[in-house]
């Protein structure tokens, strides 16, 4: 069965979807997603959708549900490269995904991932002042 | 009858639209109008027979009816007016009348019934020249509609990853569907991170419009990019208060210009004064 690669890379994991997804593979994308955050403990998990063209509400809830799962071992959820026709696909749903936090590309991304893990203690600040593409 | 005289036929009309003081001699040349009268007039001739003179629904007049059509669409979208696109039609009328007096000179009584049927004729076939001239001007008018729609939404680049977006004019589904699609596709032709959308233009926001904004800021935050609203008029911003709109999780500002101050902070950007010319 296809499975999706999960990368790891220092202290962050890399999902790379290179292909449409279907429910079958989100499906074991999220649980191995978070076998693998608790496995490694990772602090960040960066996504990029980049090549997904196509979404659903099953999709995007998958998506809402990885990050919210993520949060709760303790590692920040950072989604990247969305095409325009799925953000929009997306907001014409009614799923806003609240709570994930998102980046333009890989580099942006990660950026964005290191300012919310090298200091840690000021997470909340940070989200505050600097980092508004959090939502709050 | 009517088929051998259709050379004198023709060179009526054409004197009679010729003698017209309304002739639009800018907008279509003496050959076009003859080429097309030809046209038409061949056509008339051709399809008239005695049995299907009143009915103008049968197969005969298809093509008659046709070409009139292609000629009220043309004429609609050169710009003619509705009443030379009518004289066009009346005049052939007139001429055929003519004709047909002059063929006709001993039996009143004949002349009479003939002049009643190309009448009736001749007046069916201004009314579907109308209707599709006026067709004709509607899908003019559509085309323009579109072509606003997509000229009053343009993506200013102010400043490397800084884009900003006027709106001007009412903003409705359709017009936000716009907006949203050409900003995110500049968002990621551009990798800007911030987007600024102003909105001083826009007349009146009610709760539709409002949803129609945080839609689009939703949207850009799930591509990774912040969008600020700018422009907030302190009428706007009294209605949307009073429509309990809550707009606290996004970040507006009075001006464009605040919003590109509040950008180049968040860019970590500063712009200052140079105290000296340096040449």
């Amino acid at each position: 069965m296809d499975r999706i690669p999960i990368l790891r890379m220092g202290a962050f994991l890399l999902v790379t979807i290179q292909v449409d997804l279907y429910d079958r593979l989100a499906l074991t994308l999220e649980s191995d997603l978070v076998q693998m955050v608790n496995k490694t403990g990772a602090k960040g998990v960066l996504i990029d959708i980049s090549a997904v063209s196509i979404v659903d509400s099953f999709m995007g809830r998958i998506i809402g549900n990885i990050a919210s799962m993520s949060r709760i071992l303790d590692a920040a959820t950072v989604v990247v490269g969305m095409q325009p026709a799925v953000a929009i696909t997306l907001i014409e749903l009614g799923l806003p995904l609240k709570g994930v936090h998102t980046a333009l590309d890989m580099e942006k991304g990660m950026n964005l991932l290191k300012s919310m893990i090298h200091i840690p203690q000021e997470d909340d600040d940070q989200d505050l002042t600097t980092d508004d593409s959090i939502a709050e | 009858m009517l088929q051998k005289k259709k050379k004198s036929i023709l060179e009526l009309w054409m004197k009679n639209q010729l003698s017209d003081e309304g002739l639009r001699e800018d907008l279509i040349s003496n050959e076009e109008l003859r080429s097309q009268s030809d046209e038409l007039v061949t056509a008339l001739v051709g399809n008239l027979s005695a049995e299907n003179f009143s009915d103008l629904n049968s197969d005969e007049w298809s093509p008659v009816i046709e070409i009139l059509g292609g000629i009220a669409i043309t004429r609609a979208r050169q710009g003619f007016s509705p009443r030379e696109t009518g004289n066009f039609v009346f005049s052939l009328k007139e001429a055929l009348l003519q004709v047909l007096q002059d063929e006709i000179k001993t039996d009143p009584m004949m002349l009479f019934q003939e002049s009643m049927k190309i009448s009736r004729i001749m007046d069916n076939l201004s009314v579907v020249t109308f209707e599709t001239f006026i067709k004709g001007r509607e899908e003019v008018i559509l085309r323009q509609t579109d072509e606003i729609t997509e000229i009053s939404t343009p993506v200013i680049r102010v400043w490397t990853g800084i884009l900003a977006l006027p709106i001007i004019g009412t903003l409705d589904s359709a017009r936000t569907q716009v907006v949203m699609e050409n900003l995110l596709q500049e968002i990621v032709e551009t990798g800007s991170s911030i987007a600024i959308l102003d909105i001083s233009g826009v007349p009146a926001v009610d709760s539709l419009v409002a949803q129609h904004l945080i839609k689009t800021v939703s949207a850009t935050r799930l591509m990774g990019a912040e969008c600020i609203i700018s422009g907030i008029r302190p009428e706007i911003a009294q209605t949307v208060v009073h429509l309990g709109i809550d707009l606290s999780n996004i970040i507006t500002k009075a001006t464009l210009a605040s919003a590109l101050a509040y950008a180049f902070q968040v860019m970590r950007l500063e712009v200052r004064k140079v105290n000296s010319i340096q040449k």
